[in-house]
């Protein structure tokens, strides 16, 4: 199974669902063949792509809309949050190469302030899976809601057994009693391995994969904060708007406080290059995020083991 | 078109100028952009559309989508000598107690998606086309747009990617009342030649006297102009048609009359003699 699969066998047993593009067919191709009429591929017009979604919604059908992420959330953002957002119309916007998966494509391309965007329209949910595996998990339960939706498309392969989906909640991979990192989309990969450098350390590491960040899992959160560990949110977004927002957000309205590390990108996009050698230079490797722990922490970082090679991103025009 | 019908058209469209400047007082509306459009609404929803108030939720229903959403005045006078609004709605004009408001709600039954950012409903109707032809449906898509709305690009982006689907069940019609919000269209953003620009983005097109409904008839009779092309009809017309003293006036955009004036042109629209208006005449939205 993978995303074309599970959307082709979703739109042959459902005829609401109408797929379009704004000429992004890479995790598509092989769909105008099987679906004719209801593959839609508008060519490179976001605003018009969103703007006929919500037309066919209007008309009972379920858009599943592909534009590359950065293009979707802000060329088209007024049309999503005019159209979509306040018609409150099922429409699916699937983001490719959303945060750091666009890793050669340079500043125009990076969609790392789509959390942000799309959570601040009302009535939208945010999804952001961590792997391919977590992402076929999520979709079914997404495309058959009747809220518009936006999801982080990630085709990495999995490196974890995932937990079925349920909407609105994360998941917990493990709980841990000095550090607890926060997570969601492809660093889910990366905190993985930095979770298991840091208990080889002698840390007990908890690690949630959030995976829906609109609903937020509001008491895995509260649940966190009442153990009291250190909490690290980790993702490739701008520290605005995203995770940290989200945990300070929940924080406040439950008149709590904590301890919290943000890692996430800080005021500046990204240096474009392969992904191993983005992960490398930002800081976000399995090795690079335990060691910004452990120097946070104010302890010394030197017995910290490499982590294993990053698998390089398939390319995705 | 009969005479009677002529009669009974221009006498509806006489009522729904009077409704318009009726809301154009207490907090105002955008009544010279609702005038130009009013005979072209009173046409299409008296004598072309199939949509009536009994018909709202049939998918195979004709659609109306007001791209150019200030002009709502008109839609919803019209609305109402049509029996799909009952009038005292229209005395709820800005009170939070209803939807009646400066854009289009769809609360308001007839209004089948909400307007007001310019731009947006050619690709929304192109959206809803597609799909009445995906199900070998003959409904017919209308969508209006002003003629300042033509400086939004996504009109014409619209107008390329429905030209490229052939989507011919598609109807582009421009409200030409030659100004967009303060100046001239030709002043700003010159639009002429414009037939030949919808020519050249694939669509046929046709250009009429909007306020004649013998030549509203004639076009909208024909559509579609093509088998395989959208259709575009650009309506010429005059912004405040119907009332002489603020008939084509770059300055009276935004009108919020006083009680005394709008009994004024109560009578004007009447008697066609032109009324002394003493009230702001720029009003900033």
């Amino acid at each position: 199974m993978n995303y074309e699969e599970l959307i082709k066998q979703t739109a042959l047993a459902d005829e609401r669902i109408v797929v379009m593009t704004a000429e992004n067919r890479a995790l598509i191709r092989n769909l105008p063949a099987v679906l004719g009429p209801r593959f839609i591929d508008t060519g490179i017009t976001e605003q018009t792509l969103i703007g006929a979604a919500a037309g066919l919604a209007l008309r009972g059908r379920v858009p599943v809309v592909h534009a590359l992420a950065t293009f979707l959330t802000l060329r088209a953002f007024e049309f999503i949050r005019t159209d979509v957002g306040i018609g409150q119309l099922p429409v699916k916007l699937s983001g490719f190469v959303p945060g750091f998966l666009s890793d050669g494509n340079g500043p125009t391309h990076q969609a790392i302030e789509d959390v942000s965007l799309m959570r601040g329209i009302p009535g939208m949910t945010v999804f952001a899976p961590a792997d391919e595996q977590d992402m076929l998990a999520m979709l079914p339960a997404i495309w058959a809601s009747p809220q518009p939706a936006y999801v982080r498309v990630n085709t990495r392969p999995a490196t974890y057994e995932h937990a079925p989906f349920e909407m609105g909640k994360a998941e917990i991979v493990a709980e841990g009693t000095d550090i607890t990192i926060l997570t969601y989309g492809m660093l889910f990969e990366q905190t993985l391995v930095a979770r298991e450098l840091l208990q080889a350390q002698g840390k007990s590491v908890g690690l949630i994969n959030l995976r829906s960040l609109k609903p937020v899992d509001e008491a895995a959160l509260l649940e966190v904060v009442r153990r009291g560990s250190l909490i690290v949110t980790v993702e490739d977004h701008f520290v605005t708007g995203g995770l940290y927002s989200i945990l300070a957000e929940v924080l406040l309205r439950n008149q709590l406080t904590a301890r919290v590390l943000p890692l996430a990108l800080e005021e500046r996009w990204y240096r474009p290059g392969r992904l191993s050698a983005v992960l490398e230079y930002e800081g976000f490797t399995g090795h690079h995020i335990a060691r910004r722990i452990t120097e946070y922490l104010g302890e010394s970082a030197n017995t910290i083991a490499e982590g294993p090679a990053v698998l390089e991103n398939e390319f995705a025009e | 078109m009969t005479p009677e019908t002529q009669q009974k058209l221009e006498k509806m469209a006489l009522k729904v100028r009077e409704h318009i400047v009726r809301l154009s007082t207490d907090g105002g509306c955008f009544t010279g952009a609702s005038l130009s459009c009013a005979d072209l609404l009173v046409y299409l929803y008296s004598e072309f559309l199939n949509v009536r108030p009994d018909n709202l939720q049939d998918p195979t229903r004709d659609y109306l989508f007001l791209s150019k959403g200030h002009d709502v005045p008109a839609l919803y006078g019209t609305f109402v000598e049509l029996g799909f609004l009952d009038k005292v709605r229209l005395d709820q004009h800005l009170s939070t107690d209803d939807h009646i408001y400066w854009h289009p709600n769809r609360h308001v039954p007839g209004v089948e998606f909400h307007s007001g950012s310019l731009g947006h409903l050619p690709s929304v109707a192109l959206g809803v086309a597609m799909d009445c032809r995906m199900r070998g449906q003959a409904n017919k898509v209308i969508v209006i747009t002003g003629d300042g709305e033509l400086n939004e690009g996504t009109v014409w982006e619209s107008l390329l990617v429905a030209s490229a689907h052939k989507i011919n069940n598609l109807t582009l019609v421009v409200d030409r009342n030659h100004f967009q919000a303060n100046v001239a269209t030709e002043d700003l953003i010159p639009l002429e030649p414009m037939a030949p620009k919808f020519e050249a983005f694939g669509c046929e097109v046709r250009r009429i006297d909007g306020h004649d409904f013998a030549q509203l008839e004639d076009a909208f009779s024909a559509l579609p102009f093509s088998g395989s092309k959208p259709s575009v009809i650009i309506c010429d017309t005059v912004r405040g048609r119907g009332l002489p003293s603020i008939e084509a006036r770059a300055d009276r955009w935004f009108c919020n009359f006083s009680s005394e004036e709008v009994e004024e042109l109560l009578r004007e629209l009447h008697s066609q003699v032109a009324t002394t208006l003493t009230s702001e005449t720029l009003t900033v939205r």
